[in-house]
């Protein structure tokens, strides 16, 4: 990374103020805060402000926040240059955003870098079509499917050059494309599916009754009443010997049993493992996968995927959504192009 | 109070102190950079690690509290080690670090030879480097006239970010980007809007920010060093005048607690080159409308032959804003030789008489006193222009705790939030009728603080309201001395003290200097002035500005870091000035002007030397011995006497003498370096008009 200045004078905006709607809303974010720290409300802020100004922060939007929560100009700038996610100078319709930390490098984000550099050039620049620009940034927390980059608002994982070239192509030329592991892996679990954990007796209860029934038949052979009082004397003694402080429940989170787990199918006596579960965990289509694709979660994981790709998509909700500003409005497509058009 | 061990020395320190305190108390020396201890504690420099028994690695002692320690298992109070091996690791892995980037200009740095890196890493440090890589390169920053960067020697310990944004309150620094990029710099490299932005290179424990006046210029150790005390506006800080040779190199500040605690004002730090230029350096003697040089002797006839053929009710005297208390009092011992009543010194048009008492024209709180106060009304006051470092004190007041501050003067901003009241003298009528909410908030308090500025004193009836006022809200009482007179001049609380004010039917100032009123007028460093035409004017001063430019003859004095003069400050502290260097050419100390003159004119002044001077000042005025310490007047007395004045007051709106800060006596005014800062605090002042 090198030093992050703002953009070149000739490449500023005479002005900046939020429309209305995105001035209603960073209100309502500036009241979330108690009187006196409104300063809090910087970072939603900024980020309204780089989505309205087609992606990234000019000199106004800074001075604009600065003075809407009376911060000095010089501690809001301090902010804009801190964040990598805060885009100084101009970017491109899709502006990725690749992660070089640890994980990801040693899993080939490497290769990932050299081929952006091959067909983008330089970070920070904006293709000659105006459709990319890159940066390599720090981890952007989805090591377990490194190597990945962000686009926009979404994240793709395991990536190779092939898979981000072909991704860049599909974006550019406004194909759907999915978001999240490139490879089909489900969330994080291992590549090429599921490897441990995958005996069903671990699921029907079968090796918990194996080792009941072994104990029971061991205190019935030894008589039930020598082993209590065996028991009885060496914890007393123990107690006299290592004292341990009490630990009191109260005021813990105390751990419900799931709703549905295998162990929570055994015990109410259906069968632990559902039928066809073991067929799911094939990484095509796992109840996991059904979750990234919007059935259970319902409308707002649907919403993400019907995203027009080829806008700028608006920032997901800072710091908790408020109500006044519902989850589903980045979904309306026809308030998409306005706020791309950095001319408004 | 809490036990704990320093190196098996057991001390018993508050529990809120830090570690690094404790170890002080200990005199065990812990190394920093980014603490200071009138700054926030940011704890990043990692300079001050110890080792904390029973901590799992070295703790930053700046930033660890003693109650935080957890005692030993046997209940041993907690114990830390400063001379452990653990400890001299971690001071040296840390000095390795700060040193991967620091560049190895030390020969060619103006910090060299008082920089606190190059100290630290001779005792902490070790002597190599295991570092391979190409250093970081910092491009330089404009930060304003005062102050040249070198950004590639940064350690980045936000001294300067936290000196402007916690004392100054013009947060113009930050620090932008993060880790390795992290750059110290100003909103766009704009210049510092602080009138105490100087001390940032005071602060800078290495060479990233170095005063840029001086620039390559100096190096400390050819410097001879003179505790003195500043004469730049009434707060007298006190200040080290830094000479090399006869030439005064640098002016730096020196603790005061008392007074400036170890900040001073870029007008007091910078008028060093003013000191070099535009300086009378010879007597001069008008003929035929011109000046031209001449001798003493012919300066001294001069004066002699037109004085004595003068009535001494067509003679006067005036004292300007930079003279010490010794030649106010040989001037006054002279006039009075002579016979003359017209003398005065409140070249500001104060309207405030010696008679009513020492109280009623002093800084009664005293500057210290001003943390004691728990609401505070302006009357006709600038403090950030009209006393620099008292503004600081009231900063710092409302920064430990609620103060509620009313202004009534002129809108500006006084780096601290304030409730604007009105602009002129009928809302200080208002508000002593209860027309105004604040005036609930001042009788509410426990001790307020009324503090009346030069622009409330032209008008006696107006300081009788305000001490009506202070007195009305219980601002003064046995115990709290809650009224205040802020002046502008170093030399006015002093020339009052010595009753520097007309005599028995003699002129003011404004009649001295009307044309006409006088034949000879003596005029002895006044230059906010004019004297009207018609009088024959004797200049006594130090640089050529509006005083030496109207005089008849002029004769040259030294300037207050050449000579040994006496100041009382506004709150009425006794401050001795000292000699730095010796005055240009013929130029004399001031006294001794006045003790030749004194001769010719057939009125031999009764001392030979300053000694005999002061054992006389001192006999007729024994306060003025008492050097450093403030002698309280009888603030009750005073108050009620002013009080008592009445009087209607006029409808007008209060101006501040103090229309540029940064020149305001012939000495800035020579400034080239403070010119340029007048002119960028202009510019912005437009800017934010618009």
């Amino acid at each position: 990374m090198s030093n992050r200045r703002l953009a070149p004078a000739a490449e500023q905006p005479e002005s900046f103020a939020f429309t209305p709607e995105n001035a209603d809303w960073a209100r309502g974010q500036i009241e979330k805060y108690p009187e006196g720290r409104q300063a809090s409300a910087v970072i939603p802020l900024l980020w309204k402000a780089q989505e309205q100004n087609g992606g990234w922060l000019p000199r106004r939007a800074i001075e604009a926040v600065a003075d809407e929560l009376g911060m000095p100009h010089i501690r809001v700038l301090e902010v804009a240059t801190f964040y990598t996610m805060f885009a100084l100078e101009p970017v491109g319709r899709f502006w990725i955003q690749l992660c070089g930390t640890v994980p990801c490098d040693s899993c080939g984000a490497r290769e990932l870098k050299d081929m952006l550099h091959a067909r983008l050039g330089a970070p920070g620049h904006v293709s000659a079509d105006g459709n990319f620009s890159w940066l390599e940034v720090e981890c952007l927390g989805a090591c377990c499917n490194a190597p990945m980059v962000q686009i926009n608002q979404d994240y793709y994982e395991d990536l190779t050059p092939e898979s981000l070239g072909r991704l860049m192509d599909d974006l550019a030329a406004g194909r759907p494309v999915k978001v999240g592991s490139q490879t089909g892996r489900v969330s994080s679990e291992p590549q090429g599916g599921a490897a441990t954990l995958t005996d069903a007796t671990l699921f029907d209860g079968s090796r918990v009754g194996a080792w009941r029934q072994r104990f029971e038949d061991k205190s019935k052979a030894e008589g039930e009443e020598a082993r209590g009082k065996d028991e009885a004397a060496s914890t007393e003694a123990r107690a006299a010997s290592e004292p341990k402080i009490a630990k009191p429940d109260a005021g813990r989170a105390v751990e419900r049993p799931a709703a549905d787990a295998p162990a929570q199918r055994a015990a109410d006596g259906d069968a632990p493992t559902k039928a066809g579960d073991k067929a799911d965990a094939d990484v095509l289509d796992s109840p996991a996968k059904r979750v990234v694709e919007g059935e259970p979660a319902g409308a707002e994981a649907g919403a993400q995927s019907d995203l027009p790709r080829d806008a700028v998509p608006p920032q997901p909700e800072a710091s908790g959504a408020s109500g006044d500003a519902p989850a589903a409005e980045p979904s309306k497509p026809d308030a998409a192009p306005s706020k791309t058009d950095p001319a408004t | 109070m809490t036990k704990i061990l320093v190196d098996g020395i057991e001390v018993d320190v508050p529990a809120e102190f830090t570690l690094l305190q404790a170890c002080e108390m200990a005199g065990a020396e812990i190394p920093r950079f980014c603490f200071h201890e009138r700054l926030s504690i940011a704890g990043n420099c990692r300079m001050c690690l110890v080792e904390l028994k029973g901590a799992p690695k070295p703790v930053a002692s700046c930033a660890y509290a003693v109650k935080d320690c957890r005692p030993g298992p046997n209940g041993e109070p907690p114990e830390v080690l400063t001379r452990s091996g653990t400890t001299k690791k971690a001071r040296e892995g840390v000095m390795e670090f700060l040193l991967i980037n620091h560049p190895l200009d030390c020969p060619i740095c103006d910090q060299g030879g008082h920089c606190d890196l190059q100290d630290q890493a001779m005792a902490y440090g070790v002597d190599s480097t295991r570092y391979g890589e190409n250093k970081r390169a910092v491009e330089e920053k404009y930060i304003g006239p005062l102050v040249r960067t070198a950004m590639n020697r940064c350690i980045h310990c936000t001294r300067c970010v936290r000196f402007l944004a916690e004392v100054a309150g013009v947060p113009d620094l930050g620090a932008i980007g993060r880790g390795e990029d992290m750059e110290i710099t100003s909103y766009l490299e704009e210049a510092m809007g602080s009138e105490l932005q100087g001390n940032v290179a005071d602060l800078c424990p290495v060479g990233a920010l170095v005063p840029k006046p001086q620039s390559y210029n100096i190096r400390p150790w050819e410097l001879s060093k003179t505790e003195s005390v500043d004469v730049m506006d009434a707060v007298g800080s006190a200040i080290r005048v830094d000479a090399r040779g006869r030439e005064v190199m640098q002016i730096e500040p020196r603790v005061n607690e008392d007074i400036n605690e170890e900040w001073i004002s870029d007008k007091t730090r910078h008028p060093v080159d003013g000191l070099r230029v535009q300086r009378l350096d010879r007597p001069y003697l008008r003929e035929n409308g011109r000046l031209r040089p001449a001798s003493w002797g012919e300066a001294f006839a001069a004066i002699a032959a037109k004085v004595k053929g003068t009535d001494p009710k067509r003679i006067g005297a005036l004292v300007g804003d930079l003279a010490g208390v010794e030649e106010t009092y040989a001037l006054k011992s002279l006039m009075t030789a002579l016979g003359v009543a017209n003398r005065d010194c409140r070249q500001g048009g104060e309207r405030l008489d010696p008679a009513w008492g020492r109280a009623a024209y002093v800084f009664n709180p005293t500057i210290p006193g001003i943390e004691a106060a728990d609401a505070i009304l302006l009357v006709g006051a600038n403090p950030r222009t009209e006393a620099s470092l008292l503004n600081v004190r009231i900063r710092k007041r409302w920064r430990m705790g609620p103060l509620a501050v009313g202004l009534i003067g002129e809108a500006t901003d006084l780096t601290y939030p304030h409730t604007y009241l009105g602009a002129g003298t009928d809302t200080l009528t208002a508000l002593a009728k209860g027309e105004h909410s604040f005036l609930e908030i001042l009788k509410g308090a426990e001790r307020p603080l009324v503090i009346v500025g030069a622009a409330a004193l032209a008008d006696p009836a107006v300081l009788a309201a305000a001490a009506a006022l202070a007195k009305d809200v219980g601002a003064v009482t046995p115990a709290w001395n809650g009224f205040g007179v802020l002046h502008t001049a170093a030399a006015r609380v002093g020339a009052l003290d010595l009753d520097f004010v007309p005599g028995e039917g003699g002129l003011g100032f404004a009649g001295m200097i009307a044309p006409g009123a006088l034949d000879v007028v003596f005029n002895l460093g006044a230059d906010e002035c004019t004297v009207g035409a018609g009088a024959f004017v004797i200049y006594q001063g130090t640089h050529g500005d509006r005083g030496a430019s109207r005089a008849d003859v002029v004769l040259p004095g030294a300037a207050y870091t050449e000579k040994s003069a006496t100041y009382v400050n506004l709150e009425g502290r006794v401050q001795q000035a000292n000699r730095a260097g010796f005055p240009p050419g013929d130029a004399r100390e001031d006294w001794a002007i006045l003790r030749a003159l004194s001769d010719v004119l057939g009125h031999r002044l009764p001392f030979d030397s300053l000694v005999a001077l002061r054992r006389a000042l001192y006999a007729e005025h024994p306060h003025m011995a008492a050097i450093g310490s403030v002698e309280q007047g009888d603030t009750v007395a005073a108050v009620d006497r002013l009080a008592g004045l009445g009087g209607e007051v006029a409808k007008a709106t209060f101006a501040s003498p103090v229309l540029d800060f940064y020149l305001t006596n012939p000495i800035a005014r020579a400034s080239r370096v403070l010119a340029e800062c007048s002119s960028l605090a202009r510019g912005r002042a437009l800017e934010a008009a618009e």
